[in-house]
Order: structure tokens, then C-alpha cells, then sequence
């Protein structure tokens, strides 16, 4: 293990980001995150250095969060990913930045496994088989999923900003 | 899959490198004749800067305590976890000092960094018994004490800039220490052991009467670095020393 916390370290910036974007609540990211790198460090003496590191810790992430969901979901009538909405929304009210809003607004609306799929991608960089792997679901759905996530965001950016009057549901 | 379907994932493909070499010359020669498809391509590059330009501000942000190891209160995993670093530590702690021939004398890792930090930073004249500008005999000397191979590590971009160093009586063994300043004059220091019985270890911290001190366990090599200044900023620079010496 004598690297394993220091490899670590470099990479939770990057979880750090993608579990605010993934839940839009500085608090809720950081539990994740917190959650994530407990689990990593009871589960490190299975990563294997030839892995990277970046997708096994993402895929604990992954699964860390959708459990949350579940139970969540379980627990209460809203599923945790509604809450997740609700507080990307009211975060995209707290900026000051009209395209940072707007964006921010319309990730929320995503359903969850297609902003997974977007933010893994287009926010973290991670190659197509990558996320594949994370989320346990072949080439062929992250690719799908994808263009249906982006064409979903599409068509809210286009719904919530400048003055257009398409009415998105 | 329709072959609309089929060309609109290409696309997607294409943004995201991820294009098959086979491909790339039917995807760019739609994007030549399809307004369509090259829209798609700006949508995609648009949404991923802004993405970016809302998300990356948190890359920056300093990560809050209770991210860093060892600080793992809140769950039960992390109880857990913390329990059986502790109790690893103590098998460990024992099956040395049962097996020290010398236990008396063996200081641990960071209390020696520490100590040698105390007596050398304060010296004006003596900081370093080897200055910097002889820094290639400098390390030749050292590595040939310690019998590995060490290094100083640069910190100028740090604002750091090395002193010198010397060579120091550790517990039985040598020890190595460099001396950087930065441009108020704060000191930090490097200590360097080598000892066949050491073990890898994580990234650990100690603060020793208000003396911040991290320090590792690298291929029998001890590594700590020793300072009074902001403890987030010591951890920068013992990260920046960790790189160096693991390319």
C-alpha cells in the first residue's frame, strides 16, 4: 500500500468535480466523495497497479452512489437523485453566471444514468470503454447513452436561455 | 441500428477521439457535406467547454480535511479501516522492537527528522555543512554514506530554494538532511535514511511540538519533510518531493 494514499490524493480534485456535478451540492459531493475513498481504502488490495486508477476509483464511486440512490429511494418516496435536482437547481440560482445556470440547471434534468454517462465523458475525460467498465455496461450503451444525454442537454439549453420560448417538459 | 443512428454515434465518436481509424475518413467527409452533422460536432465541443467552465473551478479548490487520510471519522467504514491500520501499526511497532537490537536507540523516522530539523534551521553560518552551489559532491557524498542513491529534490517552483546539506548520525545509521529557504527566510528540511528493515509506507504525519512533519517509507528509503510553516503548504511540497523522487 505505500503509494496507494498518495496516488490517491491526486485524483480526489477529479472526484471532487465529478460528484458536484453528478449531485450539484458542495456538502452531498463531498459525503460521496468521503464514502468513496473509505471504500477505496477497505478495497485496495484489489487494484492492481497495471489498472488505472482513475477508472477503479470512479467505478466505486459509481457504485457507492447509485446504492445511495437505492436506498434513498427506499427510505423515501423521492429518490435521491430528485434531491440531487433540486439542489443543482437551486445552486444554478445561487450563480452568478447566466451559462454556468443554465447548464447547471439542465444537468439536473438529465435522468441519472445519462448525466453519468455525459459527465464521465465530457467532463472527466474517460474513454468510451472506461465508462463502460465503471458503470458495468457495454461500448454499445455508453454510446447510445451518450447521445441521448447530449441531445437531451441540447435541447434544455436550447429550452432554458436566450429567449427561447420552447417549452421543455 | 438504423444507419442514422449509426452516423450520429460516429460523430459522437469522432468528438470524443474515440473514432475507429477505419472511420475517421467517412465521418469527416460527412462533416464536409452534412451541415447537420457539423452542427452536431459544435454542440457537443460547446457543451463540453461549458461543462468544464462550470466544474473545473472545484479542481482548485483546497480539499477539505476530512478528505485527507488519515482523518476518517464519520463512517463505520472508516472506523473500521482505522482499526486495522491501528492494529497493523502495533504488530508492526512490536515485531520491530522485539526484533531492534538496538531498541534503545532507535528513534522513529519523523522524531529524528524532527530533531535534526530543530538543531540545523536555526544556525546562520552552519546551516548546511555542504552549500548548494557544490550540490553534485553534495549528493555523490551522501549517496555514498547512506549506500543509496539519493537525490535533492527542486523546489524552486515552489519557492524553495536549496541551502545545502549534511551528513547526520542517525540511530546507528546515517542520515541525510537537505535545507531549502524560501525568499522570508522559513526553512524546511529533508531527512534522508536508508534502512534495510524498512518497510513502504503511506504518506504519514506528525506534528512534533508544532513541527509539521510528513514522512514516508519508499523502497528502504525514509523520506521526512520537516517545517514550521502552513501545513497545507508542506504537504504541497512533500507531494512535489514525492513526485520527483517517483517519476
Amino acid at each position: 500500500m505505500s503509494r496507494f494514499d498518495l496516488l490517491i490524493d491526486a485524483h480526489i480534485p477529479h472526484l471532487r468535480r465529478y460528484a458536484r456535478a453528478l449531485t450539484g451540492d458542495v456538502a452531498r459531493a463531498d459525503d460521496l466523495v468521503q464514502d468513496t475513498l473509505e471504500r477505496a481504502w477497505i478495497k485496495f488490495h484489489l487494484w492492481q497497479p497495471a489498472l488505472a486508477l482513475r477508472p477503479w476509483l470512479f467505478a466505486i464511486m459509481h457504485n457507492v452512489y447509485v446504492n445511495q440512490v437505492r436506498a434513498n429511494a427506499r427510505r423515501a418516496h423521492s429518490a435521491l437523485a430528485d434531491d440531487d435536482a433540486a439542489a443543482l437547481a437551486a445552486r444554478a440560482n445561487q450563480s452568478d453566471m447566466l451559462e454556468v445556470n443554465d447548464i447547471i440547471a439542465c444537468l439536473a434534468r438529465l435522468p441519472q444514468e445519462q448525466r453519468e454517462v455525459l459527465l464521465l465523458v465530457s467532463l472527466e475525460d474517460l474513454n468510451y470503454s472506461e465508462v463502460g467498465r465503471i458503470l458495468s455496461i457495454p461500448i454499445g450503451t455508453v454510446t447510445s447513452r451518450l447521445a441521448r444525454a447530449r441531445t437531451k442537454l441540447r435541447t434544455l439549453l436550447d429550452g432554458s436561455g436566450q429567449g427561447s420560448l420552447k417549452v421543455v417538459k | 441500428m438504423s444507419t442514422d443512428t449509426a452516423r450520429e454515434h460516429d460523430i459522437h465518436a469522432f468528438v470524443d477521439n474515440e473514432i475507429d481509424a477505419a472511420r475517421l475518413a467517412e465521418v469527416e467527409a460527412l462533416l464536409a457535406r452534412d451541415p447537420a452533422a457539423a452542427t452536431l460536432v459544435n454542440d457537443i465541443r460547446e457543451q463540453r467547454a461549458r461543462l468544464h467552465a462550470a466544474f473545473d473551478g472545484v479542481l482548485d479548490e483546497a480539499v477539505p480535511a476530512r478528505l485527507m487520510r488519515p482523518v476518517r471519522q464519520r463512517s463505520r467504514f472508516g472506523a473500521i479501516a482505522a482499526a486495522f491500520a491501528w492494529l497493523a501499526i502495533g504488530v508492526a511497532v512490536g515485531w520491530m522492537v522485539r526484533d531492534a537490537r538496538d531498541e534503545r536507540t532507535r528513534m522513529p523516522l519523523p522524531r529524528q527528522a524532527a530533531v535534526a530539523h530543530a538543531a540545523f534551521t536555526p544556525e546562520v553560518r552552519h546551516a548546511v555543512e555542504v552549500p548548494a552551489s557544490e550540490e553534485a559532491h553534495l549528493v555523490r557524498w551522501l549517496s555514498k554514506r547512506l549506500g543509496a542513491n539519493v537525490r535533492a529534490p527542486r523546489l524552486n517552483e515552489l519557492g524553495y530554494e536549496l541551502l545545502g546539506g549534511r551528513l547526520l548520525p542517525g540511530a546507528g545509521k546515517p542520515g541525510a538532511q537537505f535545507m531549502y529557504q524560501d525568499a522570508g527566510g522559513r526553512r524546511l528540511t529533508l531527512y534522508v535514511t536508508k534502512d534495510a528493515d524498512n518497510r513502504d509506507t503511506a504518506f504519514r504525519y506528525l506534528n512534533e511540538n508544532g513541527l509539521h512533519v510528513f514522512y514516508w517509507i519508499d523502497q528502504q528509503l525514509g523520506y521526512a519533510l520537516s517545517g514550521d510553516i502552513d501545513k497545507e503548504q508542506i504537504l504541497r511540497v512533500a507531494r512535489a518531493v514525492y513526485e520527483q523522487l517517483n517519476p
